[in-house]
């Protein structure tokens, strides 16, 4: 067993997901399984090949940034049009702190 | 206490750019010690390490072409990348990266040729994406220093890294009349570009933690990359905290205190805590490590809980933003323009103005009275004089005026010029403060109100033994008292003389005729 049911639940609840039984069972066999495939890739040697943390490394460098030129922004109505609950100008969301 | 250790998953570990936790907290009164007196006190060593969020002074934000300009009606400074709509990629900021480097070299650090950001993952409203773009193992800098001068011993405190990250929006949780039920957020700040300092657990007192602070925002001031103006939140510290028994090696168990705004406050909470733990660790109690919150009412701090796994941030490099490439040109580009830093201007002011450390410093605390001063003594050739009306009078001035010395309504060449009216023995110093004080007021040169209100100093010989000679006749048994051995009385005759003359008798020279005539 490469990973738990406890495990899988730990990771849905950082990634905020309510998993039933069925699926938490069904995920921790499909885990199992990429983590088998991970295995089967570290049977490679790779001490000699710099890792790729991604595609656009060869583009990297000072061509890929932007010049701080001020552009549009939203106005606040079009910034809060797709909040489910908004007022005062604010996003409203359950109150997160308790005292 | 290397930062990349205190992140590893599932410790507790809060990124500071926020004032509060993640995730859902909730605050705790937990039973304690209560907090230890002095002689307890003594008995521990505290090991501070501090966390400081500097706001970089560009346009835009770091990953978009919004403004993050503070002081706005609320969520007009957003855009697709800043509230994470589907598809939206961040482009970094050229200039915010070259005001991070500057910021780096400024604090002594090497810069990597190399670096890249990473995603932080969590979820907290005032951040949309579910994650914060931030640098974890590959940062923009390492291995920066700082001198810090505590009651006249220097100490060097280690910087260990410099990154960059974006930061996130505005949570309010009061002042709403359904704040008990909701929170309220505003993303005009959120993607503002931030370069975060830690420095080294080098620091021993809260006194050593100030003046840290008060070092690093002076250099990073004067180098240009932020105003680090507190009162709109563009430098922000976070404070480590543990104690040891003196002599002891280990680190004990650290706390990190948030939500400290000021460095009066990061005093004060630095203070309280070793006091608590201190208290904690004499009655046979654990110091647990968590994340603590400054309550600037009571002056306490208190723990803040949240679930555990809100603390496991997941970092993964960013896929959406390449690597960061300093090229050593762009970097030698950005050191060659430089400013003169503080520490480098004390020494020259020392050197070349003969002023001393003390004046040194208070004339370096911003650039522009280090310019002002400058001006001044070098237009008038008398740096002392210069440095002493500057942090005098001048300052006191603008003080009580509620101005800045940029605002100064005396030009540095004009005060010159009534130094140099000083030096020539035109004008006493009582007289020059007159002016002065005119001057501050009405804007009219020095030599104009001289002239305007017969202010000339009178050094006229001939013309002050007349007046002494008359004086004399008109007291003859103060004249008998000093020559009976009561020399005190001179005071008198003095008064009389700068009374006679309207207060514009060259001193120095009445109490040398006053002698001649009363002793001869």
């Amino acid at each position: 067993m490469k990973i738990t049911e406890k495990e899988v639940r730990y990771i849905a609840g950082l990634a905020n997901l309510s998993l039933s039984d069925d699926d938490i069972r069904r995920y921790a066999a499909d885990m199992e399984q990429i983590l088998e495939y991970v295995d089967k890739l570290n049977e490679l040697d790779t001490s000699t090949v710099e890792p790729m943390v991604q595609v656009l490394s060869a583009a990297g460098g000072a061509d890929t940034l932007r010049e701080d030129a001020l552009g549009a922004s939203y106005a606040a109505d079009k910034a809060l049009q797709s909040a489910p609950l908004s007022g005062a100008g604010h996003f409203k969301v359950p109150r997160v702190i308790e005292r | 206490m290397p930062p990349l250790a205190n992140r590893s998953a599932g410790k507790p570990c809060y990124n500071s750019s926020f004032p509060l936790g993640r995730a859902v907290c909730k605050l705790m009164s937990i039973v304690d010690a209560g907090l230890a007196d002095a002689a307890t006190i003594a008995k521990y060593e505290p090991v501070i390490g501090l966390e400081v969020h500097v706001q970089l002074k560009t346009n835009t934000k770091i990953f978009s072409a919004s403004s993050h300009e503070f002081g706005n009606a609320p969520n007009t400074q957003t855009d697709p990348v800043v509230l994470g709509l589907p598809g939206a990629l961040p482009v970094l900021n050229r200039k915010a990266v070259a005001l991070a480097v500057r910021a780096s070299l400024a604090l002594d650090c090497r810069v990597n040729r190399y670096s890249q950001f990473a995603r932080k993952n969590y979820f907290y409203p005032d951040l949309p994406k579910g994650y914060q773009i931030s640098q974890y193992d590959k940062p923009l800098a390492e291995r920066g220093l700082l001198d810090i001068d505590v009651n006249g011993t220097r100490k060097r405190i280690g910087i260990t890294r410099l990154h960059m990250e974006e930061d996130a929006g505005k949570t309010v949780h009061d002042g709403f009349s359904d704040s008990q039920r909701y929170s309220y957020v505003d993303l005009n700040r959120a993607g503002a570009p931030l370069c975060e300092i830690v420095s080294e657990p080098d620091i021993r007192s809260s006194e050593e933690a100030v003046a840290y602070l008060n070092e690093l925002k002076l250099i990073v001031q004067f180098s240009g990359a932020s105003d680090c103006d507190m009162e709109k939140g563009q430098l922000r510290c976070d404070a480590n905290v543990s104690i040891r028994p003196r002599g002891q090696k280990e680190f004990g168990t650290r706390c990190e205190i948030k939500n400290v705004n000021s460095f009066r406050y990061v005093k004060q909470a630095i203070e309280y805590e070793i006091a608590r733990q201190a208290a904690l660790l004499e009655a046979g109690g654990t110091v647990i490590q968590e994340t603590r919150l400054f309550n600037t009412a009571t002056g306490a701090t208190a723990g803040m809980r949240g679930k555990e796994e809100a603390h496991d941030y997941r970092y993964f490099p960013e896929p959406d933003l390449p690597p960061l490439i300093v090229s050593d040109a762009w970097q030698q580009e950005i050191r060659g323009a430089m400013p003169e830093l503080p520490p480098a201007k004390r020494r020259r002011f020392v050197a070349e103005y003969g002023l001393s450390e003390y004046d040194a410093r208070v004339l370096t605390l911003t650039k522009a009275a280090a310019d002002y001063f400058e001006a001044a003594a070098q237009a008038s050739s008398r740096p002392k004089t210069a440095a002493n009306w500057v942090q005098g009078e001048l300052m006191g001035a603008l003080n009580a005026a509620g101005k800045k010395i940029e605002d100064s309504p005396i030009a540095a060449e004009e005060l010159a010029a009534l130094i140099k009216l000083i030096h020539d023995g035109s004008l006493s110093g009582k007289l020059a403060k007159e002016v002065f004080a005119k001057m501050f007021a009405g804007g009219k040169s020095a030599a104009e109100i001289v002239a305007a209100e017969g202010l000339q100093q009178i050094s006229d010989t001939g013309e002050l033994e007349a007046i002494i000679a008359d004086l004399l006749a008109k007291s003859p048994q103060q004249v008998a008292q000093y020559r009976g051995g009561k020399t005190g009385v001179i005071g008198f005759f003095v008064g009389g003389v700068m009374r006679a003359t309207r207060g514009q008798a060259n001193p120095k020279l009445v109490n040398e005729l006053l002698k001649k005539a009363l002793d001869g």
